[in-house]
């Protein structure tokens, strides 16, 4: 027989009592600022407060789809997301076939181990390096360029570089790391298959093609679902470090301009209204991606 | 399986010498230039190799007091921070593991919600001033305290461990708490660790709370710092005047080598620890 609501309550004391500071943590600095959002209706003021700012309905969507940084600041973050799936996405795969393949010990934990170490460096660390390596006059990546006899690139001042950029850095940190969950699925594949494939005169390419992908496909397919739904899930202090004025054709991405218009210049209201929107949107394809991997493959972030 | 060597033996492991020493290459140049001496950094012409070795740059970063209080101040956020959240984190998961927790269901939907949806930025920002944490160390630490994603795979790992165990400790005369403090930690060591040492790595890298919540220059952490002075070039009059003594620290060697110094910390410590972060990379990929 199930214990009432209050015998319930009296049996788990000691872990609701163990529980409820996590739980006002997450009201006070989780769920207080969902309400916050209520801003983006009124015409917020710091010094007015809540009570005395007034109500102006959707003045600052429409303000936001009028203003021609909409259009820019939406196409270059779905861009940015965008390339960083596509080059991003394979390369831990490619990295974990290629690491399976390898016969010596020594030198397949040499590798994993130095494709894991970036992935800890902080994004300012990383930033700096970046911006140290390719700068136009000490960086060592513009003497390669001048010592081939070409000019010196300003990489970081030219908006056509930074998607570049920012993809092949991130690839740089993360692809070490990624491939560990590609590497554990790939142990998981039957040995038989392979002896198998062996006795029908499979190469190593064929076997990699056909038994290893094969066995792999499930988490390749959740990993990529569950990707697609953080798209626009683009950290904000690697792009805020490594952009800037010239560069915001390509640079500027909805976390970058709500911090700079919304934060520095004082548009709360407005800055909220631009989270609000894409916060929906990205609750929307989280949400889908999750449902659609549980479907697939019984996975899913929760 | 066969064991002769092939072509696609000789160009796999070709390839991947290539791709380590692309991971490897930056950290190298940037610690052969940050031993150079001027002449030959200026002239472009270290490579992999140090010329002229001298480690100027490295007493003049050590001279720079702004870096020296953001060394101190990045370690004391790390210390409170990793503290206060493993003990919140390990509270919270344990509790939901009960698998009959009163309203378990609630508050795990509860905490699941907000890694799907938050206020925003500005929410944040304005609500965090009106606790009053602006330039405090709090405002470094409390925000960030609990991480969901960390609190769903301590859960999972409490709710791996055998319940007999826990049935012998109440047999045992043991209280919930104490049967938490004897029994379940102690078999939980390899999980603490790992997502300790996540929250140690994030809060040592983070930067974000730093720009939107501090002004107050000594209350910076080192990231600032790193960022101040090799991306926006500013220097105190401590490295120039020690850069015009009679050996010159040239820039270049002095932002790589604040670069180094701003990472050691987790290179001395990574051989030793990194496979306590795989292990916690496998425990993130399977759900229980």
């Amino acid at each position: 027989m199930k214990p009432s609501i209050i015998g319930q309550l009296k049996r788990d004391r000691i872990f609701l009592l163990l529980l409820a500071p996590v739980l006002v943590y997450y009201v006070l600095f989780k769920y207080v600022p969902m309400f916050g959002i209520v801003i983006s209706f009124m015409d917020y003021n710091l010094f007015k407060g809540l009570a005395g700012s007034p109500w102006v309905g959707l003045k600052y969507y429409r303000q936001f789809f009028e203003n021609r940084d909409a259009f820019v600041i939406i196409k270059n973050t779905v861009l940015l997301g965008g390339y960083k799936l596509l080059f991003g996405f394979p390369a831990p795969i490619i990295l974990a076939l290629m690491l399976n393949e390898l016969k010596g010990k020594i030198f397949k934990r040499f590798v994993q181990s130095v494709s894991y170490l970036p992935y800890f460096l902080s994004t300012v660390v990383v930033s700096s390096m970046i911006v140290m390596l390719l700068s136009p006059s000490t960086g060592w990546l513009n003497h390669m360029i001048q010592r081939m006899g070409f000019p010196a690139i300003n990489f970081l001042q030219e908006a056509e570089w930074f998607r570049t950029i920012y993809v092949s850095s991130e690839i740089w940190q993360q692809a070490g790391w990624s491939s560990i969950i590609f590497l554990a699925a790939i142990t998981t594949i039957d040995p038989q298959l392979y002896e198998a494939a062996t006795v029908d005169g499979a190469g190593r390419l064929k076997q990699i093609w056909h038994v290893t992908l094969p066995g792999i496909a499930t988490t390749v397919v959740i990993m990529f679902i569950l990707q697609i739904g953080q798209v626009l899930e683009i950290g904000f202090e690697k792009v805020f470090l490594l952009s800037n004025v010239a560069t915001y054709d390509t640079s500027d991405i909805i976390s970058t301009y709500v911090y700079r218009v919304g934060l520095l210049q004082g548009g709360y209201s407005y800055g909220t209204a631009i989270d609000l929107f894409m916060g929906v949107i990205g609750f929307v394809l989280v949400y889908a991606s999750n449902k659609l991997s549980r479907r697939y493959g019984e996975t899913s972030l929760w | 399986m066969k064991k002769h060597t092939g072509l696609f033996d000789v160009v796999n492991v070709l390839l991947l010498g290539i791709f380590a020493c692309a991971m490897l290459f930056p950290f190298v140049h940037m610690a052969a230039v940050s031993v150079s001496s001027a002449e030959y950094v200026v002239g472009n012409q270290v490579g992999l190799w140090p010329k002229g070795i001298n480690f100027d740059a490295y007493t003049a970063v050590f001279q720079d007091r702004r870096i020296l209080v953001g060394y101190q101040n990045t370690l004391v956020y790390v210390a409170l921070g990793t503290t206060l959240s493993l003990i919140f984190t390990t509270m919270g998961a344990y509790s939901l593991s009960r698998r009959n927790l009163v309203f378990g269901r609630t508050f795990m939907l509860m905490i699941v919600f907000t890694m799907l949806f938050t206020g925003g930025l500005i929410p944040t920002y304005l609500v965090v001033r009106s606790y009053g944490l602006l330039d405090t160390i709090w405002a470094m630490v409390l925000p960030g305290l609990v991480s969901s994603w960390y609190l769903i795979i301590m859960r999972t790992f409490f709710q791996g461990i055998p319940r007999e165990l826990e049935e012998s400790g109440t047999i045992d005369g043991l209280s919930d708490l104490g049967i938490l403090l004897r029994i379940v930690l102690p078999l939980s060591k390899p999980v603490i660790l790992t997502i300790s040492l996540f929250y140690a790595v994030q809060i040592w890298g983070n930067f974000f709370y730093a720009l939107i919540f501090i002004r107050d220059a000594g209350l910076m952490p080192l990231q600032v710092i790193i960022r101040n002075i090799v991306m926006i070039g500013q220097y105190s009059d401590t490295t120039v005047s020690s850069a015009i003594g009679d050996k010159n620290v040239i820039l270049e060697s002095l932002k790589y080598a604040v670069i180094l110094v701003g990472t050691l910390p987790i290179m001395l410590v990574y051989p030793f620890i990194q496979k306590h972060f795989v292990k916690g990379a496998m425990m993130g990929s399977v759900k229980g």
